[in-house]
This record gives structure tokens, sequence and C-alpha cells, in this order.
């Protein structure tokens, strides 16, 4: 039966050759654009760990004065920590794994080779920052909290930076010079960079990207005099940049991982206990916190530019209309074909079979809709490539988001087609028959 | 022309006839949004920096060695490329109009607004103070960057410091004005991060700061006669636009023979121009995007029209016939499908504007847009009105070619 209605559907759609075109045109636009524009919003509201992410939080401290908030309104908490609080925190060992962190643009020289120093992005942090976000390493491995306290001159370098450098060889044990200092490597990552930067977004890092070059430990790095990109004043004098560690200033962000997230009212207790002993010690004014999980971190901070939203929310508006204009297309086409449906149900056919030979009708124009709309995607993917935007590079249709075409296309043109048809099968016979 | 038979005949394609009106009712909403979005970026890309920026470049240059002498170093590069052959100024600044970074001091008006902005703990409460960028450089920044002096003069060379120390600076007309509202801003003193007053001795038209805000404040900025003296500095060159690549690979290779120990990163070497297209890059793809929506949403609106006055046509043969036949000539069946055309868009757009309003409304809320403008609507309802007698033309002539003889022929 089937077989027949997609045989009287095809004759139908072929007896109109330019409507049909135009109708699976306009389609295949509405869904190449919702697509191209889901696919980057899905790459950019992504998980970074997927494996991870229930598992990883993010507290808030507020060391400003009452009367002077971090933000204008006053109800959003600080995004960084001074480095008394995330030491202290860091030292309190609370959670599972905790680790701080500062990004910073940093000079590398390269050793022999008479290399020409060059800048790229490092992370200042301390040694659980690998297992916490599970890291992984290509040669070597991270360093320990000894090395940590002992500021020890070890850095990990980012697999793009060994291919730069030493041709993908197992550089474990050279030197590379970081500003003035010799460091020694001690790990080379496997390419890794989890999408959003999800702890780069406050530290004055890119949000979206390859990541950074060189991961150091923060307390040797600080005693070279390295400073971090930003630094953010609570108390009223100007920021000693040579003595951030007890200037009053935010610039580090804190990541803890608990073993599950029942563990974080705990961890926020914990906090809030943090908080009060620092309020009675006169450091701070305000004793409320905050504690994230990464993914609405990610979403209380907006990380997901606006212009993308605009974009997706643009495309669904441009398939909404395509589908009117399908629903019109395919009503007018039925009305027309009135007498044909009348003969077909003299005949025998029921409401439904009637039904069924216009909803594969309309799903043949999906079909066909979604064919060219992947098209139409691919293409406007291809443009999102050759933009200079920080995302650019990763903007690549995956499987899901391939069936999700299908997907779509199939649910606009049945529900494009549920009217038409819905038309056609009421449609009484006899009168049908008369006119004639 | 009689609108009765047109209604009555509309009345028995109420289901298409809405089908359509709804099709034009969301395409209004969206194309009048659209546009206003395309106006809002279109005027943001546009926006005069005050700088003559066509034949401006630079580039930047990140010494190395830790013990040089600054001052002397910038001296000494800036003569070398001032003998760049097609350089006609060359200066050291520290930022740039829409160059990103960006320094910026609480300022006051007065000794007594600053001292009750201290008292206040905040800069910025009740308006006394504000937060305008500053430009530091060397002689001669305010002509090579091209900015028009509108009063008083430039700064003169004893004038020039190598901290932040100043005691002169130059405002902008936008920051003059909020400072001294009625008043002649020229020799005031204003008090910038510090109890020193500071003479106001030249304004200048316009000047964009480094790092565009709201509206209101994207010209609140002011020069200093404060030398760089930092190891990262931007050199910024003008030559006849024709040569500055010329000039800028030039230029490079000069610093690089002056002194090796420096480095001179590809990004930072550029035209004027080039910064300002890198500054607005997301505006210009986002102009773009809008555009091509804008126009694909007409075409589909369009091709929904035509399908549908196709179908109406071929529908109603016989019955145009038999009007020919009783006395109706080609044109009023011509006028017939465009009234009709034009009363279902006219419904359209009735429910269009208000939908326009909604989602405007909706955008407000998430985007930071401002409300739409009414006249963007009777623009759009043209549009649309346009646009449906152009779609409906093709079926309405084939329409007007009806014989009359099909009133006599059987189906």
């Amino acid at each position: 039966m089937f077989a027949y209605y997609l045989d009287l559907a095809l004759r139908s759609l072929r007896r109109n050759k330019v409507l049909t075109t135009l109708m699976v045109l306009a389609l295949a636009l509405g869904i190449g654009a919702t697509i191209t524009t889901l696919t980057v919003l899905k790459l950019l509201s992504g998980d970074p760990l997927p494996q991870k992410s229930a598992q990883l939080f993010y507290p808030q401290l507020d060391p400003y004065p009452k009367d002077q908030p971090f933000s204008r309104s006053g109800k959003k908490l600080p995004w960084l920590m001074s480095y008394i609080d995330a030491m202290n925190l860091l030292h309190a060992r609370k959670a599972e794994r905790q680790a701080v962190m500062a990004l910073s643009q940093v000079k590398l020289t390269p050793q022999g080779q008479g290399g020409k120093p060059f800048y790229a992005d490092g992370v200042l942090t301390t040694s659980d920052f690998f297992p916490m976000f599970d890291a992984p390493f290509q040669y070597g491995a991270g360093w320990g909290s000894t090395d940590d306290e002992s500021r020890a001159q070890v850095v990990v370098i980012a697999g793009f930076l060994n291919d730069k450098l030493f041709g993908g060889a197992n550089s474990v044990g050279r030197t590379i010079r970081i500003e003035d200092h010799d460091f020694r490597i001690i790990g080379v990552l496997r390419p890794w960079a989890p999408q959003p930067r999800f702890y780069a977004v406050h530290l004055g890092g890119r949000d979206y990207g390859k990541g950074e070059a060189v991961f150091m430990p923060l307390q040797s790095v600080r005693a070279d005099g390295m400073t971090p990109n930003t630094v953010m004043s609570y108390g009223p004098e100007h920021t000693d940049m040579q003595h951030l560690e007890t200037a009053q200033s935010i610039w580090l962000g804190l990541w803890v991982q608990l073993s599950s997230a029942d563990e974080a009212p705990a961890y926020k207790l914990f906090l809030g206990n943090y908080a009060q002993q620092q309020v009675a010690l006169g450091r701070f004014q305000l004793s409320r916190v905050g504690l994230w999980d990464l993914m609405s971190w990610l979403r209380n901070e907006q990380v997901v530019p606006d212009d993308v939203r605009l974009q997706a929310g643009m495309a669904l508006g441009f398939l909404l209309i395509c589908v009117v204009n399908t629903v019109g297309l395919l009503l007018a086409k039925c009305l027309r074909r009135s007498r044909e449906i009348g003969v077909r149900r003299a005949l025998g056919a029921s409401r439904g079979a009637i039904f069924l030979q216009f909803m594969v009708e309309a799903g043949i124009v999906g079909v066909a809709g979604g064919v060219l709309g992947l098209g139409f995607a691919e293409l406007g993917l291809w443009g999102i490539r050759h933009q200079p935007a920080q995302y650019a590079s990763l903007a690549h249709l995956d499987l899901s988001m391939f069936l999700f075409t299908f997907v779509v296309a199939l649910v606009s043109s049945l529900v494009a087609g549920l009217l038409p048809a819905w038309r056609a099968c009421v449609v009484a016979p006899a009168p049908q028959l008369k006119a004639s | 022309m009689q609108l009765r038979p047109i209604l009555s005949s509309l009345s028995h394609h109420k289901l298409t006839a809405s089908l359509l009106m709804l099709q034009v009712a969301l395409t209004c909403a969206i194309v009048c949004n659209v546009v206003f979005m395309i106006a809002n970026r279109v005027e943001q890309v546009t926006l005069p920096s005050g700088v003559d920026e066509a034949g401006l470049s630079m580039l930047n240059s990140e010494s190395i060695d830790k013990s040089e002498n600054r001052l002397a170093r910038h001296a000494a590069d800036l003569a070398g490329l001032r003998a760049v052959p097609g350089v006609t100024a060359a200066v050291a600044v520290d930022t740039l109009p829409l160059g990103r970074d960006e320094s910026s001091y609480g300022t006051c008006a007065s000794a007594e607004d600053l001292a009750k902005a201290i008292a206040a703990r905040s800069m910025m409460r009740d308006g006394l103070c504000v937060q305008p960028a500053v430009y530091g450089g060397t002689q001669g920044e305010v002509g090579a960057l091209g900015l028009h002096l509108i009063a008083g003069r430039d700064f003169r060379a004893d004038e020039y410091v190598a901290g932040s120390d100043v005691h002169v600076a130059i405002l902008s007309r936008a920051l003059a004005e909020k400072l001294y509202p009625g008043k002649d801003a020229l020799g005031q003193s204003v008090y910038a991060g510090g109890a020193k007053p500071i003479r106001v001795i030249g304004i200048v038209d316009t000047l964009l700061r480094p790092h565009l805000r709201a509206p209101e404040v994207n010209q609140y900025a002011m020069l200093f006669p404060m030398l760089p003296n930092d190891g990262e500095v931007t050199y910024l060159l003008r030559s006849a636009p024709q040569d500055r690549e010329r000039v800028l690979r030039m230029a490079a290779e000069k610093l690089q023979q002056l002194s090796p120990e420096r480095i001179i990163p590809a990004s930072g070497m550029r035209t004027y121009a080039q910064m300002r297209e890198a500054y607005f890059q997301r505006d210009t793809t986002m102009i773009g995007l809008l555009l091509a929506s804008g126009f694909g949403l007409l075409f589909v609106t369009a091709l929904g029209i035509t399908g549908l006055a196709n179908f109406w046509v071929q529908q109603r043969r016989r019955s145009i016939g038999i009007r020919r036949a009783i006395g109706a000539t080609r044109g009023d069946t011509l006028r017939y499908f465009q009234t009709e055309n034009f009363l279902i868009v006219s419904g359209g757009i009735a429910l269009g504007t208000l939908l326009a309003f909604v989602l405007n409304a909706a955008l407000m809320t998430q985007y930071e847009l401002p409300r739409l403008p009414w006249h963007y609507l009777p623009i759009g309802a043209l549009v649309l009105w346009g646009l449906g007698q152009l779609a409906v033309l093709g079926p309405a002539l084939r329409a007007a070619a009806v014989p009359p003889v099909v009133a006599t022929q059987s189906v």
C-alpha cells in the first residue's frame, strides 16, 4: 500500500515540477539555516568534559566592600578569588581535588637552534589541574604538590607546542626558556582543548579555541614575577603587580572536584563557614558564597555569544515561515485535486487512505528538502569555518546533527502536511463527482 | 473596483487566504526587526573615530632587552622610521581609537567633585566624575592621527613627561561638554586619578575610545603628553594610502636593523583600516547574515504568494471566462487579482505590525536591542505590498489572458 502511495505522490509532485521544486527549495533553505546555526550553538554550548562535568564545581566568595559591590547591581558574586582565599581553600583540601589557576601571556625562547622568542598563552596553576580536568599525557606526567611548595622550575607543554619546538619527539627532560628563566619539561599533553574553554572564561583567555601552550606551577612563576592577564582590585589603592599575593585583588580561579554532586551542599556549607570566619576576622564584609557546577556556571556566565543565539532564533523563525509556506502550497494543491480524491473515495478508498496518501506526499517533500538542506548546511558551515571567529575551525556537522537534519525535515514537512491531508480526507465524494 | 465579489470569493478560500496572511504577518514581523538590527550594526560599524584613517598604519615592537633606555630607544626608532621613504609622520603611542587596549582614569571636573567622589567611595556615583580613556604618545600625535583641533592648541615639546604625572591635557569635545556643561572647558583643570590639577589646553572634535562601551560614553577620551615608556610600544606611521604595505614592510626591516633585540609580532603589523575591520568583524558578519536571512524570507514569501495565486487562477479559469463573457475586460481581471493580493497582504501587515512589536519586546529582554522605531513599520508595509504585487503579477497576467470562450467549454 505504501508503495502505491509513494507512486501516487511522486506522480502528483512530477505534475507540478516548478511548484514542487519551489516547495523543496524553500524548505531546504529553512532547514539549511536551522542546522547550520544549531550546529554552531550546540558546539558553543556543549559540555567541555562530559565524563567529569557533574563533579566539577566553581566556588565564589565576596571580599568586596558592602557599599562598593563587584557588579553594578550588587547581585553578582566576584568572578575570581584573591590569592589568600584561593590558597586557604586549596590547602583546606575539603574536596577530592582542587586547583587554582590564572592565565598569562608568556614569552617563550626555544633552546639552541638560535630560536627567536615568541609569545604564547600559558596557564599558571597547581598540581591537581591535570588529574582533575582529565588532561591526557603523551609523555611524562604533571607535577606534584611538593613541586608547588618547593617552587620547582618545571613545565608541562601542549602537544602543538611540542610539535612546533621538538617535532613531536619526547621532549621530557629538555628545557625551555620562559620569560627569563629556564624550565624543565616534565610532561607533554596529547591534543587537549575542552570546548568551551571553561576554566579560561574570566581569566582573560579565549572562550573557545585550541587552548594554551604551557602549564606552569603558579608559585614558581610568580616567584619569577610573571603577572596574570586579569587582575581586579577591590581595595582603595592601586594594585601592586609585584605583590599580588597580599594585594586586595582578585585574580585566581578555583575549581574543585567533589566525589559526586551530593557533596555540593556540604562543600557550600564549608565555604559559608569560611566566609563567616573571614567576616569575623574583618577581612570580608559579606558572608555570601556561591558554588556552581560546571554546566550551570557556563550557562550563568552566558559564554555562548549573543550573536550565535540570535542567529539560531532567526533561523528557526525562517524555518517557521518556510513551513507555513509549504502548508499553503500543499493545501492549494490538495484542494485542486478534490475531484481526484472524490473518484478515489467513490472507488472505495477510506479517509485514512487518503490522509496517508497526502502525508506520504508531504514526507517526500520533507526528505527532498532534508537532502538539499544538508547541502545548504554544509555550505553554511564551510562559510563559518572561513570566518575569523575563535570557534571557526570547530564548525563541523557531526553524525547526530546529520540525523537531526532529517528529523527536522520530516517533522516540519509532516506538520506542514497535516492540515492539507486532513482537508483532503474530509472531501465528500458525491458533490465532486456530480460537478463534472 | 468592487470589493464585494473579491471578499465573497476570499471567504471561500478562508483557510488558504489566512495561511498566506499568516505568512505575510510573520515575514513582516521578522523583516522589520532584521532591518532594524542591520541599521543598528551599520551605525556601529561606521562610527567615526575622529582619526584620519586612510593613510595610517602601525606596528608593535616589544623589546627583549630589559636594560635598555626605552625613551632613547623610541626616539632612535622614530628617527629611523621618519627616514623611511613615503613616511610623512611617525609617532610612538600606547594605544589607538578602536585599538582595544585601554587605560582609563576616574576624572572629575573640579577638586570639590573629586573630594565628594572620594567621600562617596565611588567615582561614578551621581555623575560627578567620568571614566574617560587616556591616550599617551610622543610629540606630534594629534597631527599624525589627523585629529581635528577645534579649540586651544597642541602640546608643546616641554610639556611631555615620561610618567603619568602630566600638567596639561587635550579633551574630546564630548568629554569637555560632559565635564563643563555650558562652560568653556579651555583653561579649566580636570582631576584625573590624583589630586594634581591638569589644565585643559585643547579640544578635539571627535575621538573614539579604544574599546567601545555605551553610545553616550564612547567619545569620553583625552590625550596626555605622556611618552610611552613600556617595553611594548606601537609605532604609528602616516603615508600615502597606496604606500602603506610597502612602508610597513620597510619600517619593520628598519626597526630590526636599528635593534634586533625585539619582537615585531605579525599580528600587530597592519593598516588602521585592517584594525578597524578586525574590531568590527563580528558585526560585519552579522550584517551579512541578517541581510541574507532578510532577503531569504522575502524570497520564500514571494514564492508562496506566486504559488498560491497560480493555483487560484487555474482553479477559477471557468469563472474568469464567465466574467469575461459577460463584459469584464482584461484589465478588470488583472485588477481583480491585484486587489485580492493587496487585501491579503494588508491583513498580513496589520497582524505583522503587532507581531513585530511583540518580537521586538522579546529581543529587548534577551539582547541589548533598543525599541523598534515606528517608522520601520510603514517601510516594511510598503516593501511587502510591493513584493506582493510583484509576486502576483505573473499569475494575474495569466488570468487576464483567459479568453471568454472558456465559459462555453465544459470542463
